[in-house]
């Protein structure tokens, strides 16, 4: 064993106590500030994160996405106005079935199966029936329809459908004198469809037209855009497109139609009558109770627009509802 | 020279709540805020400015509950940040969700009373911004200040109100946020009765 000390170091190498201690403080208090800095951030970033999440990766891969056989020429209905990309029109959806966040639909739609696929019309027809929805695109050729589109929520977006009108199917399945409406009803199963496991809206969706509404040449049955499959989030397989009217009349995943005598319940008037009408028709000049309607942002713009009395198709529909006032059908 | 106890949590705090907002910029440089990007900012400003006025409100609780004291050290920071998240809600609903048309906006205030709640709430945090230095209590005098910031209490049941008329039907996370103000309404209102009965107790002088 040595008894030799260790060389004593110059007492000018030693940190001074009173330095050593503050440096010891300092990264102490560096540690703590960096710590509860990440806690409060985190915390907030955790909040609000469903709002802000970048959706890139929940676009669906056009590529992937079964086309549709090429439409035939354009509609005289189509707007020339700028298209929405499909990345938007893909991620930004309303569809409570998956989420009520405009990015959960994108985000949780691909737990829905659309194939096998059935679609049962019944009620006042002579020809009820439960058709297979490759067998209903056998019937009808799809064509392109470049609609403008309006939310109750004061956003638009103007998307390439593909699809057939809705009154080819009527016609087809030969409506009695007493079909006066028409009642469609969503798939009911909240295995694949989880947002009805809540009881958010009574499901499943109905939504409802009058006749005359839904043999309009303007209405359209989608079962694609963009030229491709309707994705899941958009209401694929089948869908209902009412340009005129706001979008929650656009019932998605249709698995009924039913001709009715009598004014069928539709979902969004049953949760709040005073806010959603039957009719549902876009009226710059009836405010929705907590907004207005008189102006609307194209998804993608930062500048509101104008919006346009029957969403710029007075032309075409106006007359269906001469003599009704449309602030009380609303 | 004696360090100020926790020197580091006030800027903690400032930073970490700044940092959703620099997220957010970036990922509004970067395109990634989605398709309706005035929503979105909208939708985060709110819920921000929300989540701190719930924070400043929880400061008393806290120390009530379990002693703790640091909380009252950065209330008025949080205080402030709500002040702050809540201005950018409004400067971006009036900018750039309306372009800055008065007649609009006037409108939504006077017409709509989910508007209208929001901005009332708004307004009523100003004067608590403005008397919130240390300059400003010892001019007011604390009691006559600690009264003026009891405003906090209703603009933090306004903004809850607001939250809950702006959703179109499910209500659970304004409930949420519902629950936890009540919750600190609670405590101090339990700590009020047990002072008051204190008072009652303690025997009089002859």
């Amino acid at each position: 064993m040595s008894d030799k000390k260790a060389p004593e170091p110059p007492s000018s190498e030693i940190t001074p106590e009173k330095l050593y201690l503050r440096r010891r403080e300092f990264i102490k208090n560096a540690g703590l500030f960096v710590g509860t800095a990440g806690v409060v951030g985190g915390g907030l970033y955790l909040l609000g994160l469903k709002r802000t999440q970048p959706m890139d990766s929940f676009v669906p891969d056009a590529g992937v996405l079964p086309s549709l056989a090429p439409a035939q020429g354009s509609s005289p209905y189509d707007t020339d106005e700028a298209k929405t990309p499909f990345a938007d029109v893909t991620t930004y959806n309303n569809f409570y079935e998956f989420g009520l966040d405009k990015n959960d639909p994108a985000r949780n739609a691909h737990v829905l199966k659309t194939r096998p696929w059935t679609v049962t019309i019944d009620g006042e027809v002579n020809k009820p029936q439960t058709v297979d929805i490759d067998q209903l695109l056998k019937w009808f050729p799809t064509e392109e329809r470049v609609y403008r589109m309006r939310c109750v929520e004061a956003w638009s977006m103007v998307i390439p459908w593909n699809g057939f009108p809705l009154g080819e199917l009527i016609k087809r399945v030969e409506p009695t004198s007493r079909a006066k409406y028409v009642a469609f009803t969503t798939l009911m199963d909240p295995e694949q469809m989880p947002g009805q496991k809540r009881p958010v809206l009574d499901w499943p969706y109905v939504e409802g037209l009058r006749i005359d509404e839904a043999v309009h040449p303007l209405t359209l049955l989608a079962v694609g855009l963009y030229g491709k499959t309707l994705p899941n989030q958009n209401g694929a397989p089948l869908r209902l497109v009412v340009p005129w009217k706001y979008g929650f009349k656009g019932i998605k995943s249709i698995v009924k139609i039913t001709l009715t005598e009598q004014e069928p319940p539709t979902t969004w008037n049953l949760a709040s009558p005073h806010e959603y009408g039957f009719y549902a028709n876009v009226n710059p000049a009836v405010d929705h109770p907590r907004w207005s309607q008189a102006t609307e942002r194209r998804v993608g713009e930062y500048s509101r627009r104008p919006t346009l009395p029957f969403n710029g198709y007075a032309e075409q529909v106006a007359s269906l509802y001469t003599g009704m006032d449309l602030r009380e059908n609303y | 020279m004696a360090s100020p106890p926790l020197p580091w949590l006030n800027p903690a705090v400032l930073v970490g709540g700044l940092a959703p907002l620099v997220l957010m910029l970036i990922q509004g440089a970067q395109g990634e805020l989605g398709p309706n990007v005035i929503e979105a900012v909208l939708n985060q400003t709110g819920l921000l400015a929300l989540v701190f006025l719930l924070a400043s409100l929880a400061c008393t609780p806290l120390k009530l509950v379990f002693g703790w004291t640091w909380p009252i050290r950065i209330r008025k920071l949080v205080g402030l940040m709500a002040f702050g998240y809540a201005v950018l809600h409004f400067l971006t609903y009036a900018v750039a969700d309306q372009g800055l048309k008065l007649r609009p906006i006037l409108e939504d205030i006077t017409k709509r009373k989910f508007i209208a709640v929001g901005f009332i709430a708004l307004v009523l945090l100003v004067p608590l911004a403005l008397t919130s230095t240390n300059a400003a209590v010892r001019r007011m005098g604390f009691p006559a200040w600690k009264r003026l910031h009891r405003l906090a209490y209703v603009a933090a049941v306004l903004g809850v109100i607001h939250f809950v008329w702006r959703v179109k039907k499910d209500v659970t996370e304004p409930a949420i946020y519902g629950a936890v103000l009540a919750l600190l309404f609670a405590i101090r209102a339990v700590e009020a009765l047990r002072k008051r009965r204190r008072t009652r107790e303690a025997p009089r002088p002859a």
